[in-house]
């Protein structure tokens, strides 16, 4: 009887674990988002016109150090723009209000985040403010080349630049 | 010519004899989960007792991803691409393939053998003569068991693997571990995860249906046995790979 008992509490265990390595796998590394945000911190917001490939859960940083997290991305039709929630932790409160924003990619095939460059305002940043400085959008490669083309054909058939620019 | 016609005609019916086999035991499902204690031993002995080598296997499974992985990534400068790539390859190939070839080797080899000698020693027969049915008694079980066993294993497996994969992504080489695991969920979407469940249990069903069948119907000889043994393991490791590319079309 000993025996059987032993055995049952092995296999028990066992199958406890295999679900709690399932349960690990769909909350903590999918993009279901259960309680990952660390409590506290505060919300910021910021409007572009192209987000690009930015995605929730990317990171925010300045300088180089995540400082966040994108919470929600969504399309305000009334004024034609992403408006983009990011999660700043509680700890970097000192973000003056005049910084600016964009969105930034890292590395070659890395993912898209935001970087914050600090304004030079004596207040800082509370919870739900909007950004008001340079918010700079996401780089699209065709526009880039678009750009080059246009000022390569303007340059060659002689025309200003500024026409073909358009 | 007509050796060959033999053999396709043998091939056909070895399928034939495995789906019935398949047939007959699931038939016995229902009568045998209303004695789980006979299912709580075998997934004990196939499940429980696989642990150590399965955790083993995925710490450095996902030591060597994070190791491999990062020198690769490192090429192109986008170390912090590790997490999301490292964690989608170990969801959707390797934890559901490698968790077979070692469920294959250490579950699947201990039921041939289990059942073969069984049959060598003639109590199967014994338990037919005392109309215990074997199917229900010894064979049902042992695949229910392997069945409810390998897609746990396989989560285990994952879930350590990725813990591997941080030990030397995050802890030795460097990655910053927010980007890691932010990678890692914004680019692992919950059906990939669901991907890995269902490779798991598939694989699961085939790797026991064979070894219950190797071992039910071995030779009862010492070298049959053998031989009963050997055929799981080269049977359950074709079909898994088979099975991988077929899955992984479908849900692709």
């Amino acid at each position: 009887m000993q025996k059987s008992h032993a055995t049952e509490f092995v296999t028990g265990a066992f199958v406890l674990f295999g679900f709690a390595s399932l349960f690990f796998l769909v909350t903590q590394i999918t993009n279901k988002d259960f309680s990952v945000m660390g409590s506290g911190g505060y919300s910021l917001v910021a409007k572009f016109e192209n987000v690009g490939s930015l995605k929730v859960g990317a990171p925010v940083s300045m300088s180089g150090v995540n400082v966040g997290r994108v919470e929600s991305i969504v399309y305000d039709q009334n004024i034609y723009k992403a408006v983009v929630h990011m999660h700043i932790n509680p700890q970097f409160d000192k973000i003056p209000n005049d910084s600016d924003a964009a969105i930034m990619t890292a590395g070659l095939l890395g993912g898209q985040y935001i970087s914050v460059s600090a304004g030079g305002s004596e207040q800082y940043f509370k919870n739900g403010d909007k950004f008001v400085g340079v918010q700079q959008d996401a780089i699209v490669l065709e526009n880039l080349i678009n750009k080059f083309m246009a000022n390569m054909a303007g340059k060659s058939s002689g025309e200003s630049s500024s026409k073909s620019d358009k | 010519m007509h050796k060959i016609l033999r053999d396709v005609g043998n091939a056909v019916a070895k399928f034939g004899a495995v789906t019935l086999f398949f047939a007959r035991v699931l038939m016995q499902i229902p009568r045998v989960l209303l004695r789980p204690s006979l299912v709580i031993y075998q997934v004990h002995n196939a499940g429980a007792l696989s642990l150590v080598i399965i955790m083993t296997c995925g710490l450095f499974v996902g030591m060597v991803l994070g190791l491999q992985g990062y020198d690769m990534l490192a090429r192109f400068g986008s170390e912090s691409a590790l997490g999301s790539g490292a964690a989608l390859a170990l969801l959707k190939e390797l934890g559901p393939v490698i968790t077979s070839l070692l469920f294959a080797g250490r579950a699947g080899t201990a039921l041939a053998s289990e059942i073969g000698l069984m049959r060598v020693t003639d109590q199967l027969v014994a338990m037919d003569v005392m109309a215990v049915d074997p199917f229900r008694r010894v064979v049902a079980p042992r695949f229910i068991g392997g069945v409810i066993a390998m897609p746990l294993l396989t989560m285990i497996f994952i879930a350590v693997g990725i813990f591997g994969v941080q030990l030397i992504g995050v802890q030795q080489l460097g990655v910053d571990q927010g980007t890691f695991w932010s990678q890692m969920r914004g680019s692992v979407q919950v059906h990939d995860v669901w991907e890995g469940v269902i490779k798991g249990c598939v694989f699961g069903v085939a790797c026991s249906l064979i070894a219950v069948y190797e071992g039910y119907t071995a030779e009862p000889t010492a070298e049959g046995v053998g031989r009963a043994t050997t055929r799981t393991v080269v049977t359950s490791a074709v079909l898994t790979l088979f099975l991988d590319y077929i899955i992984t079309a479908l849900m692709l």
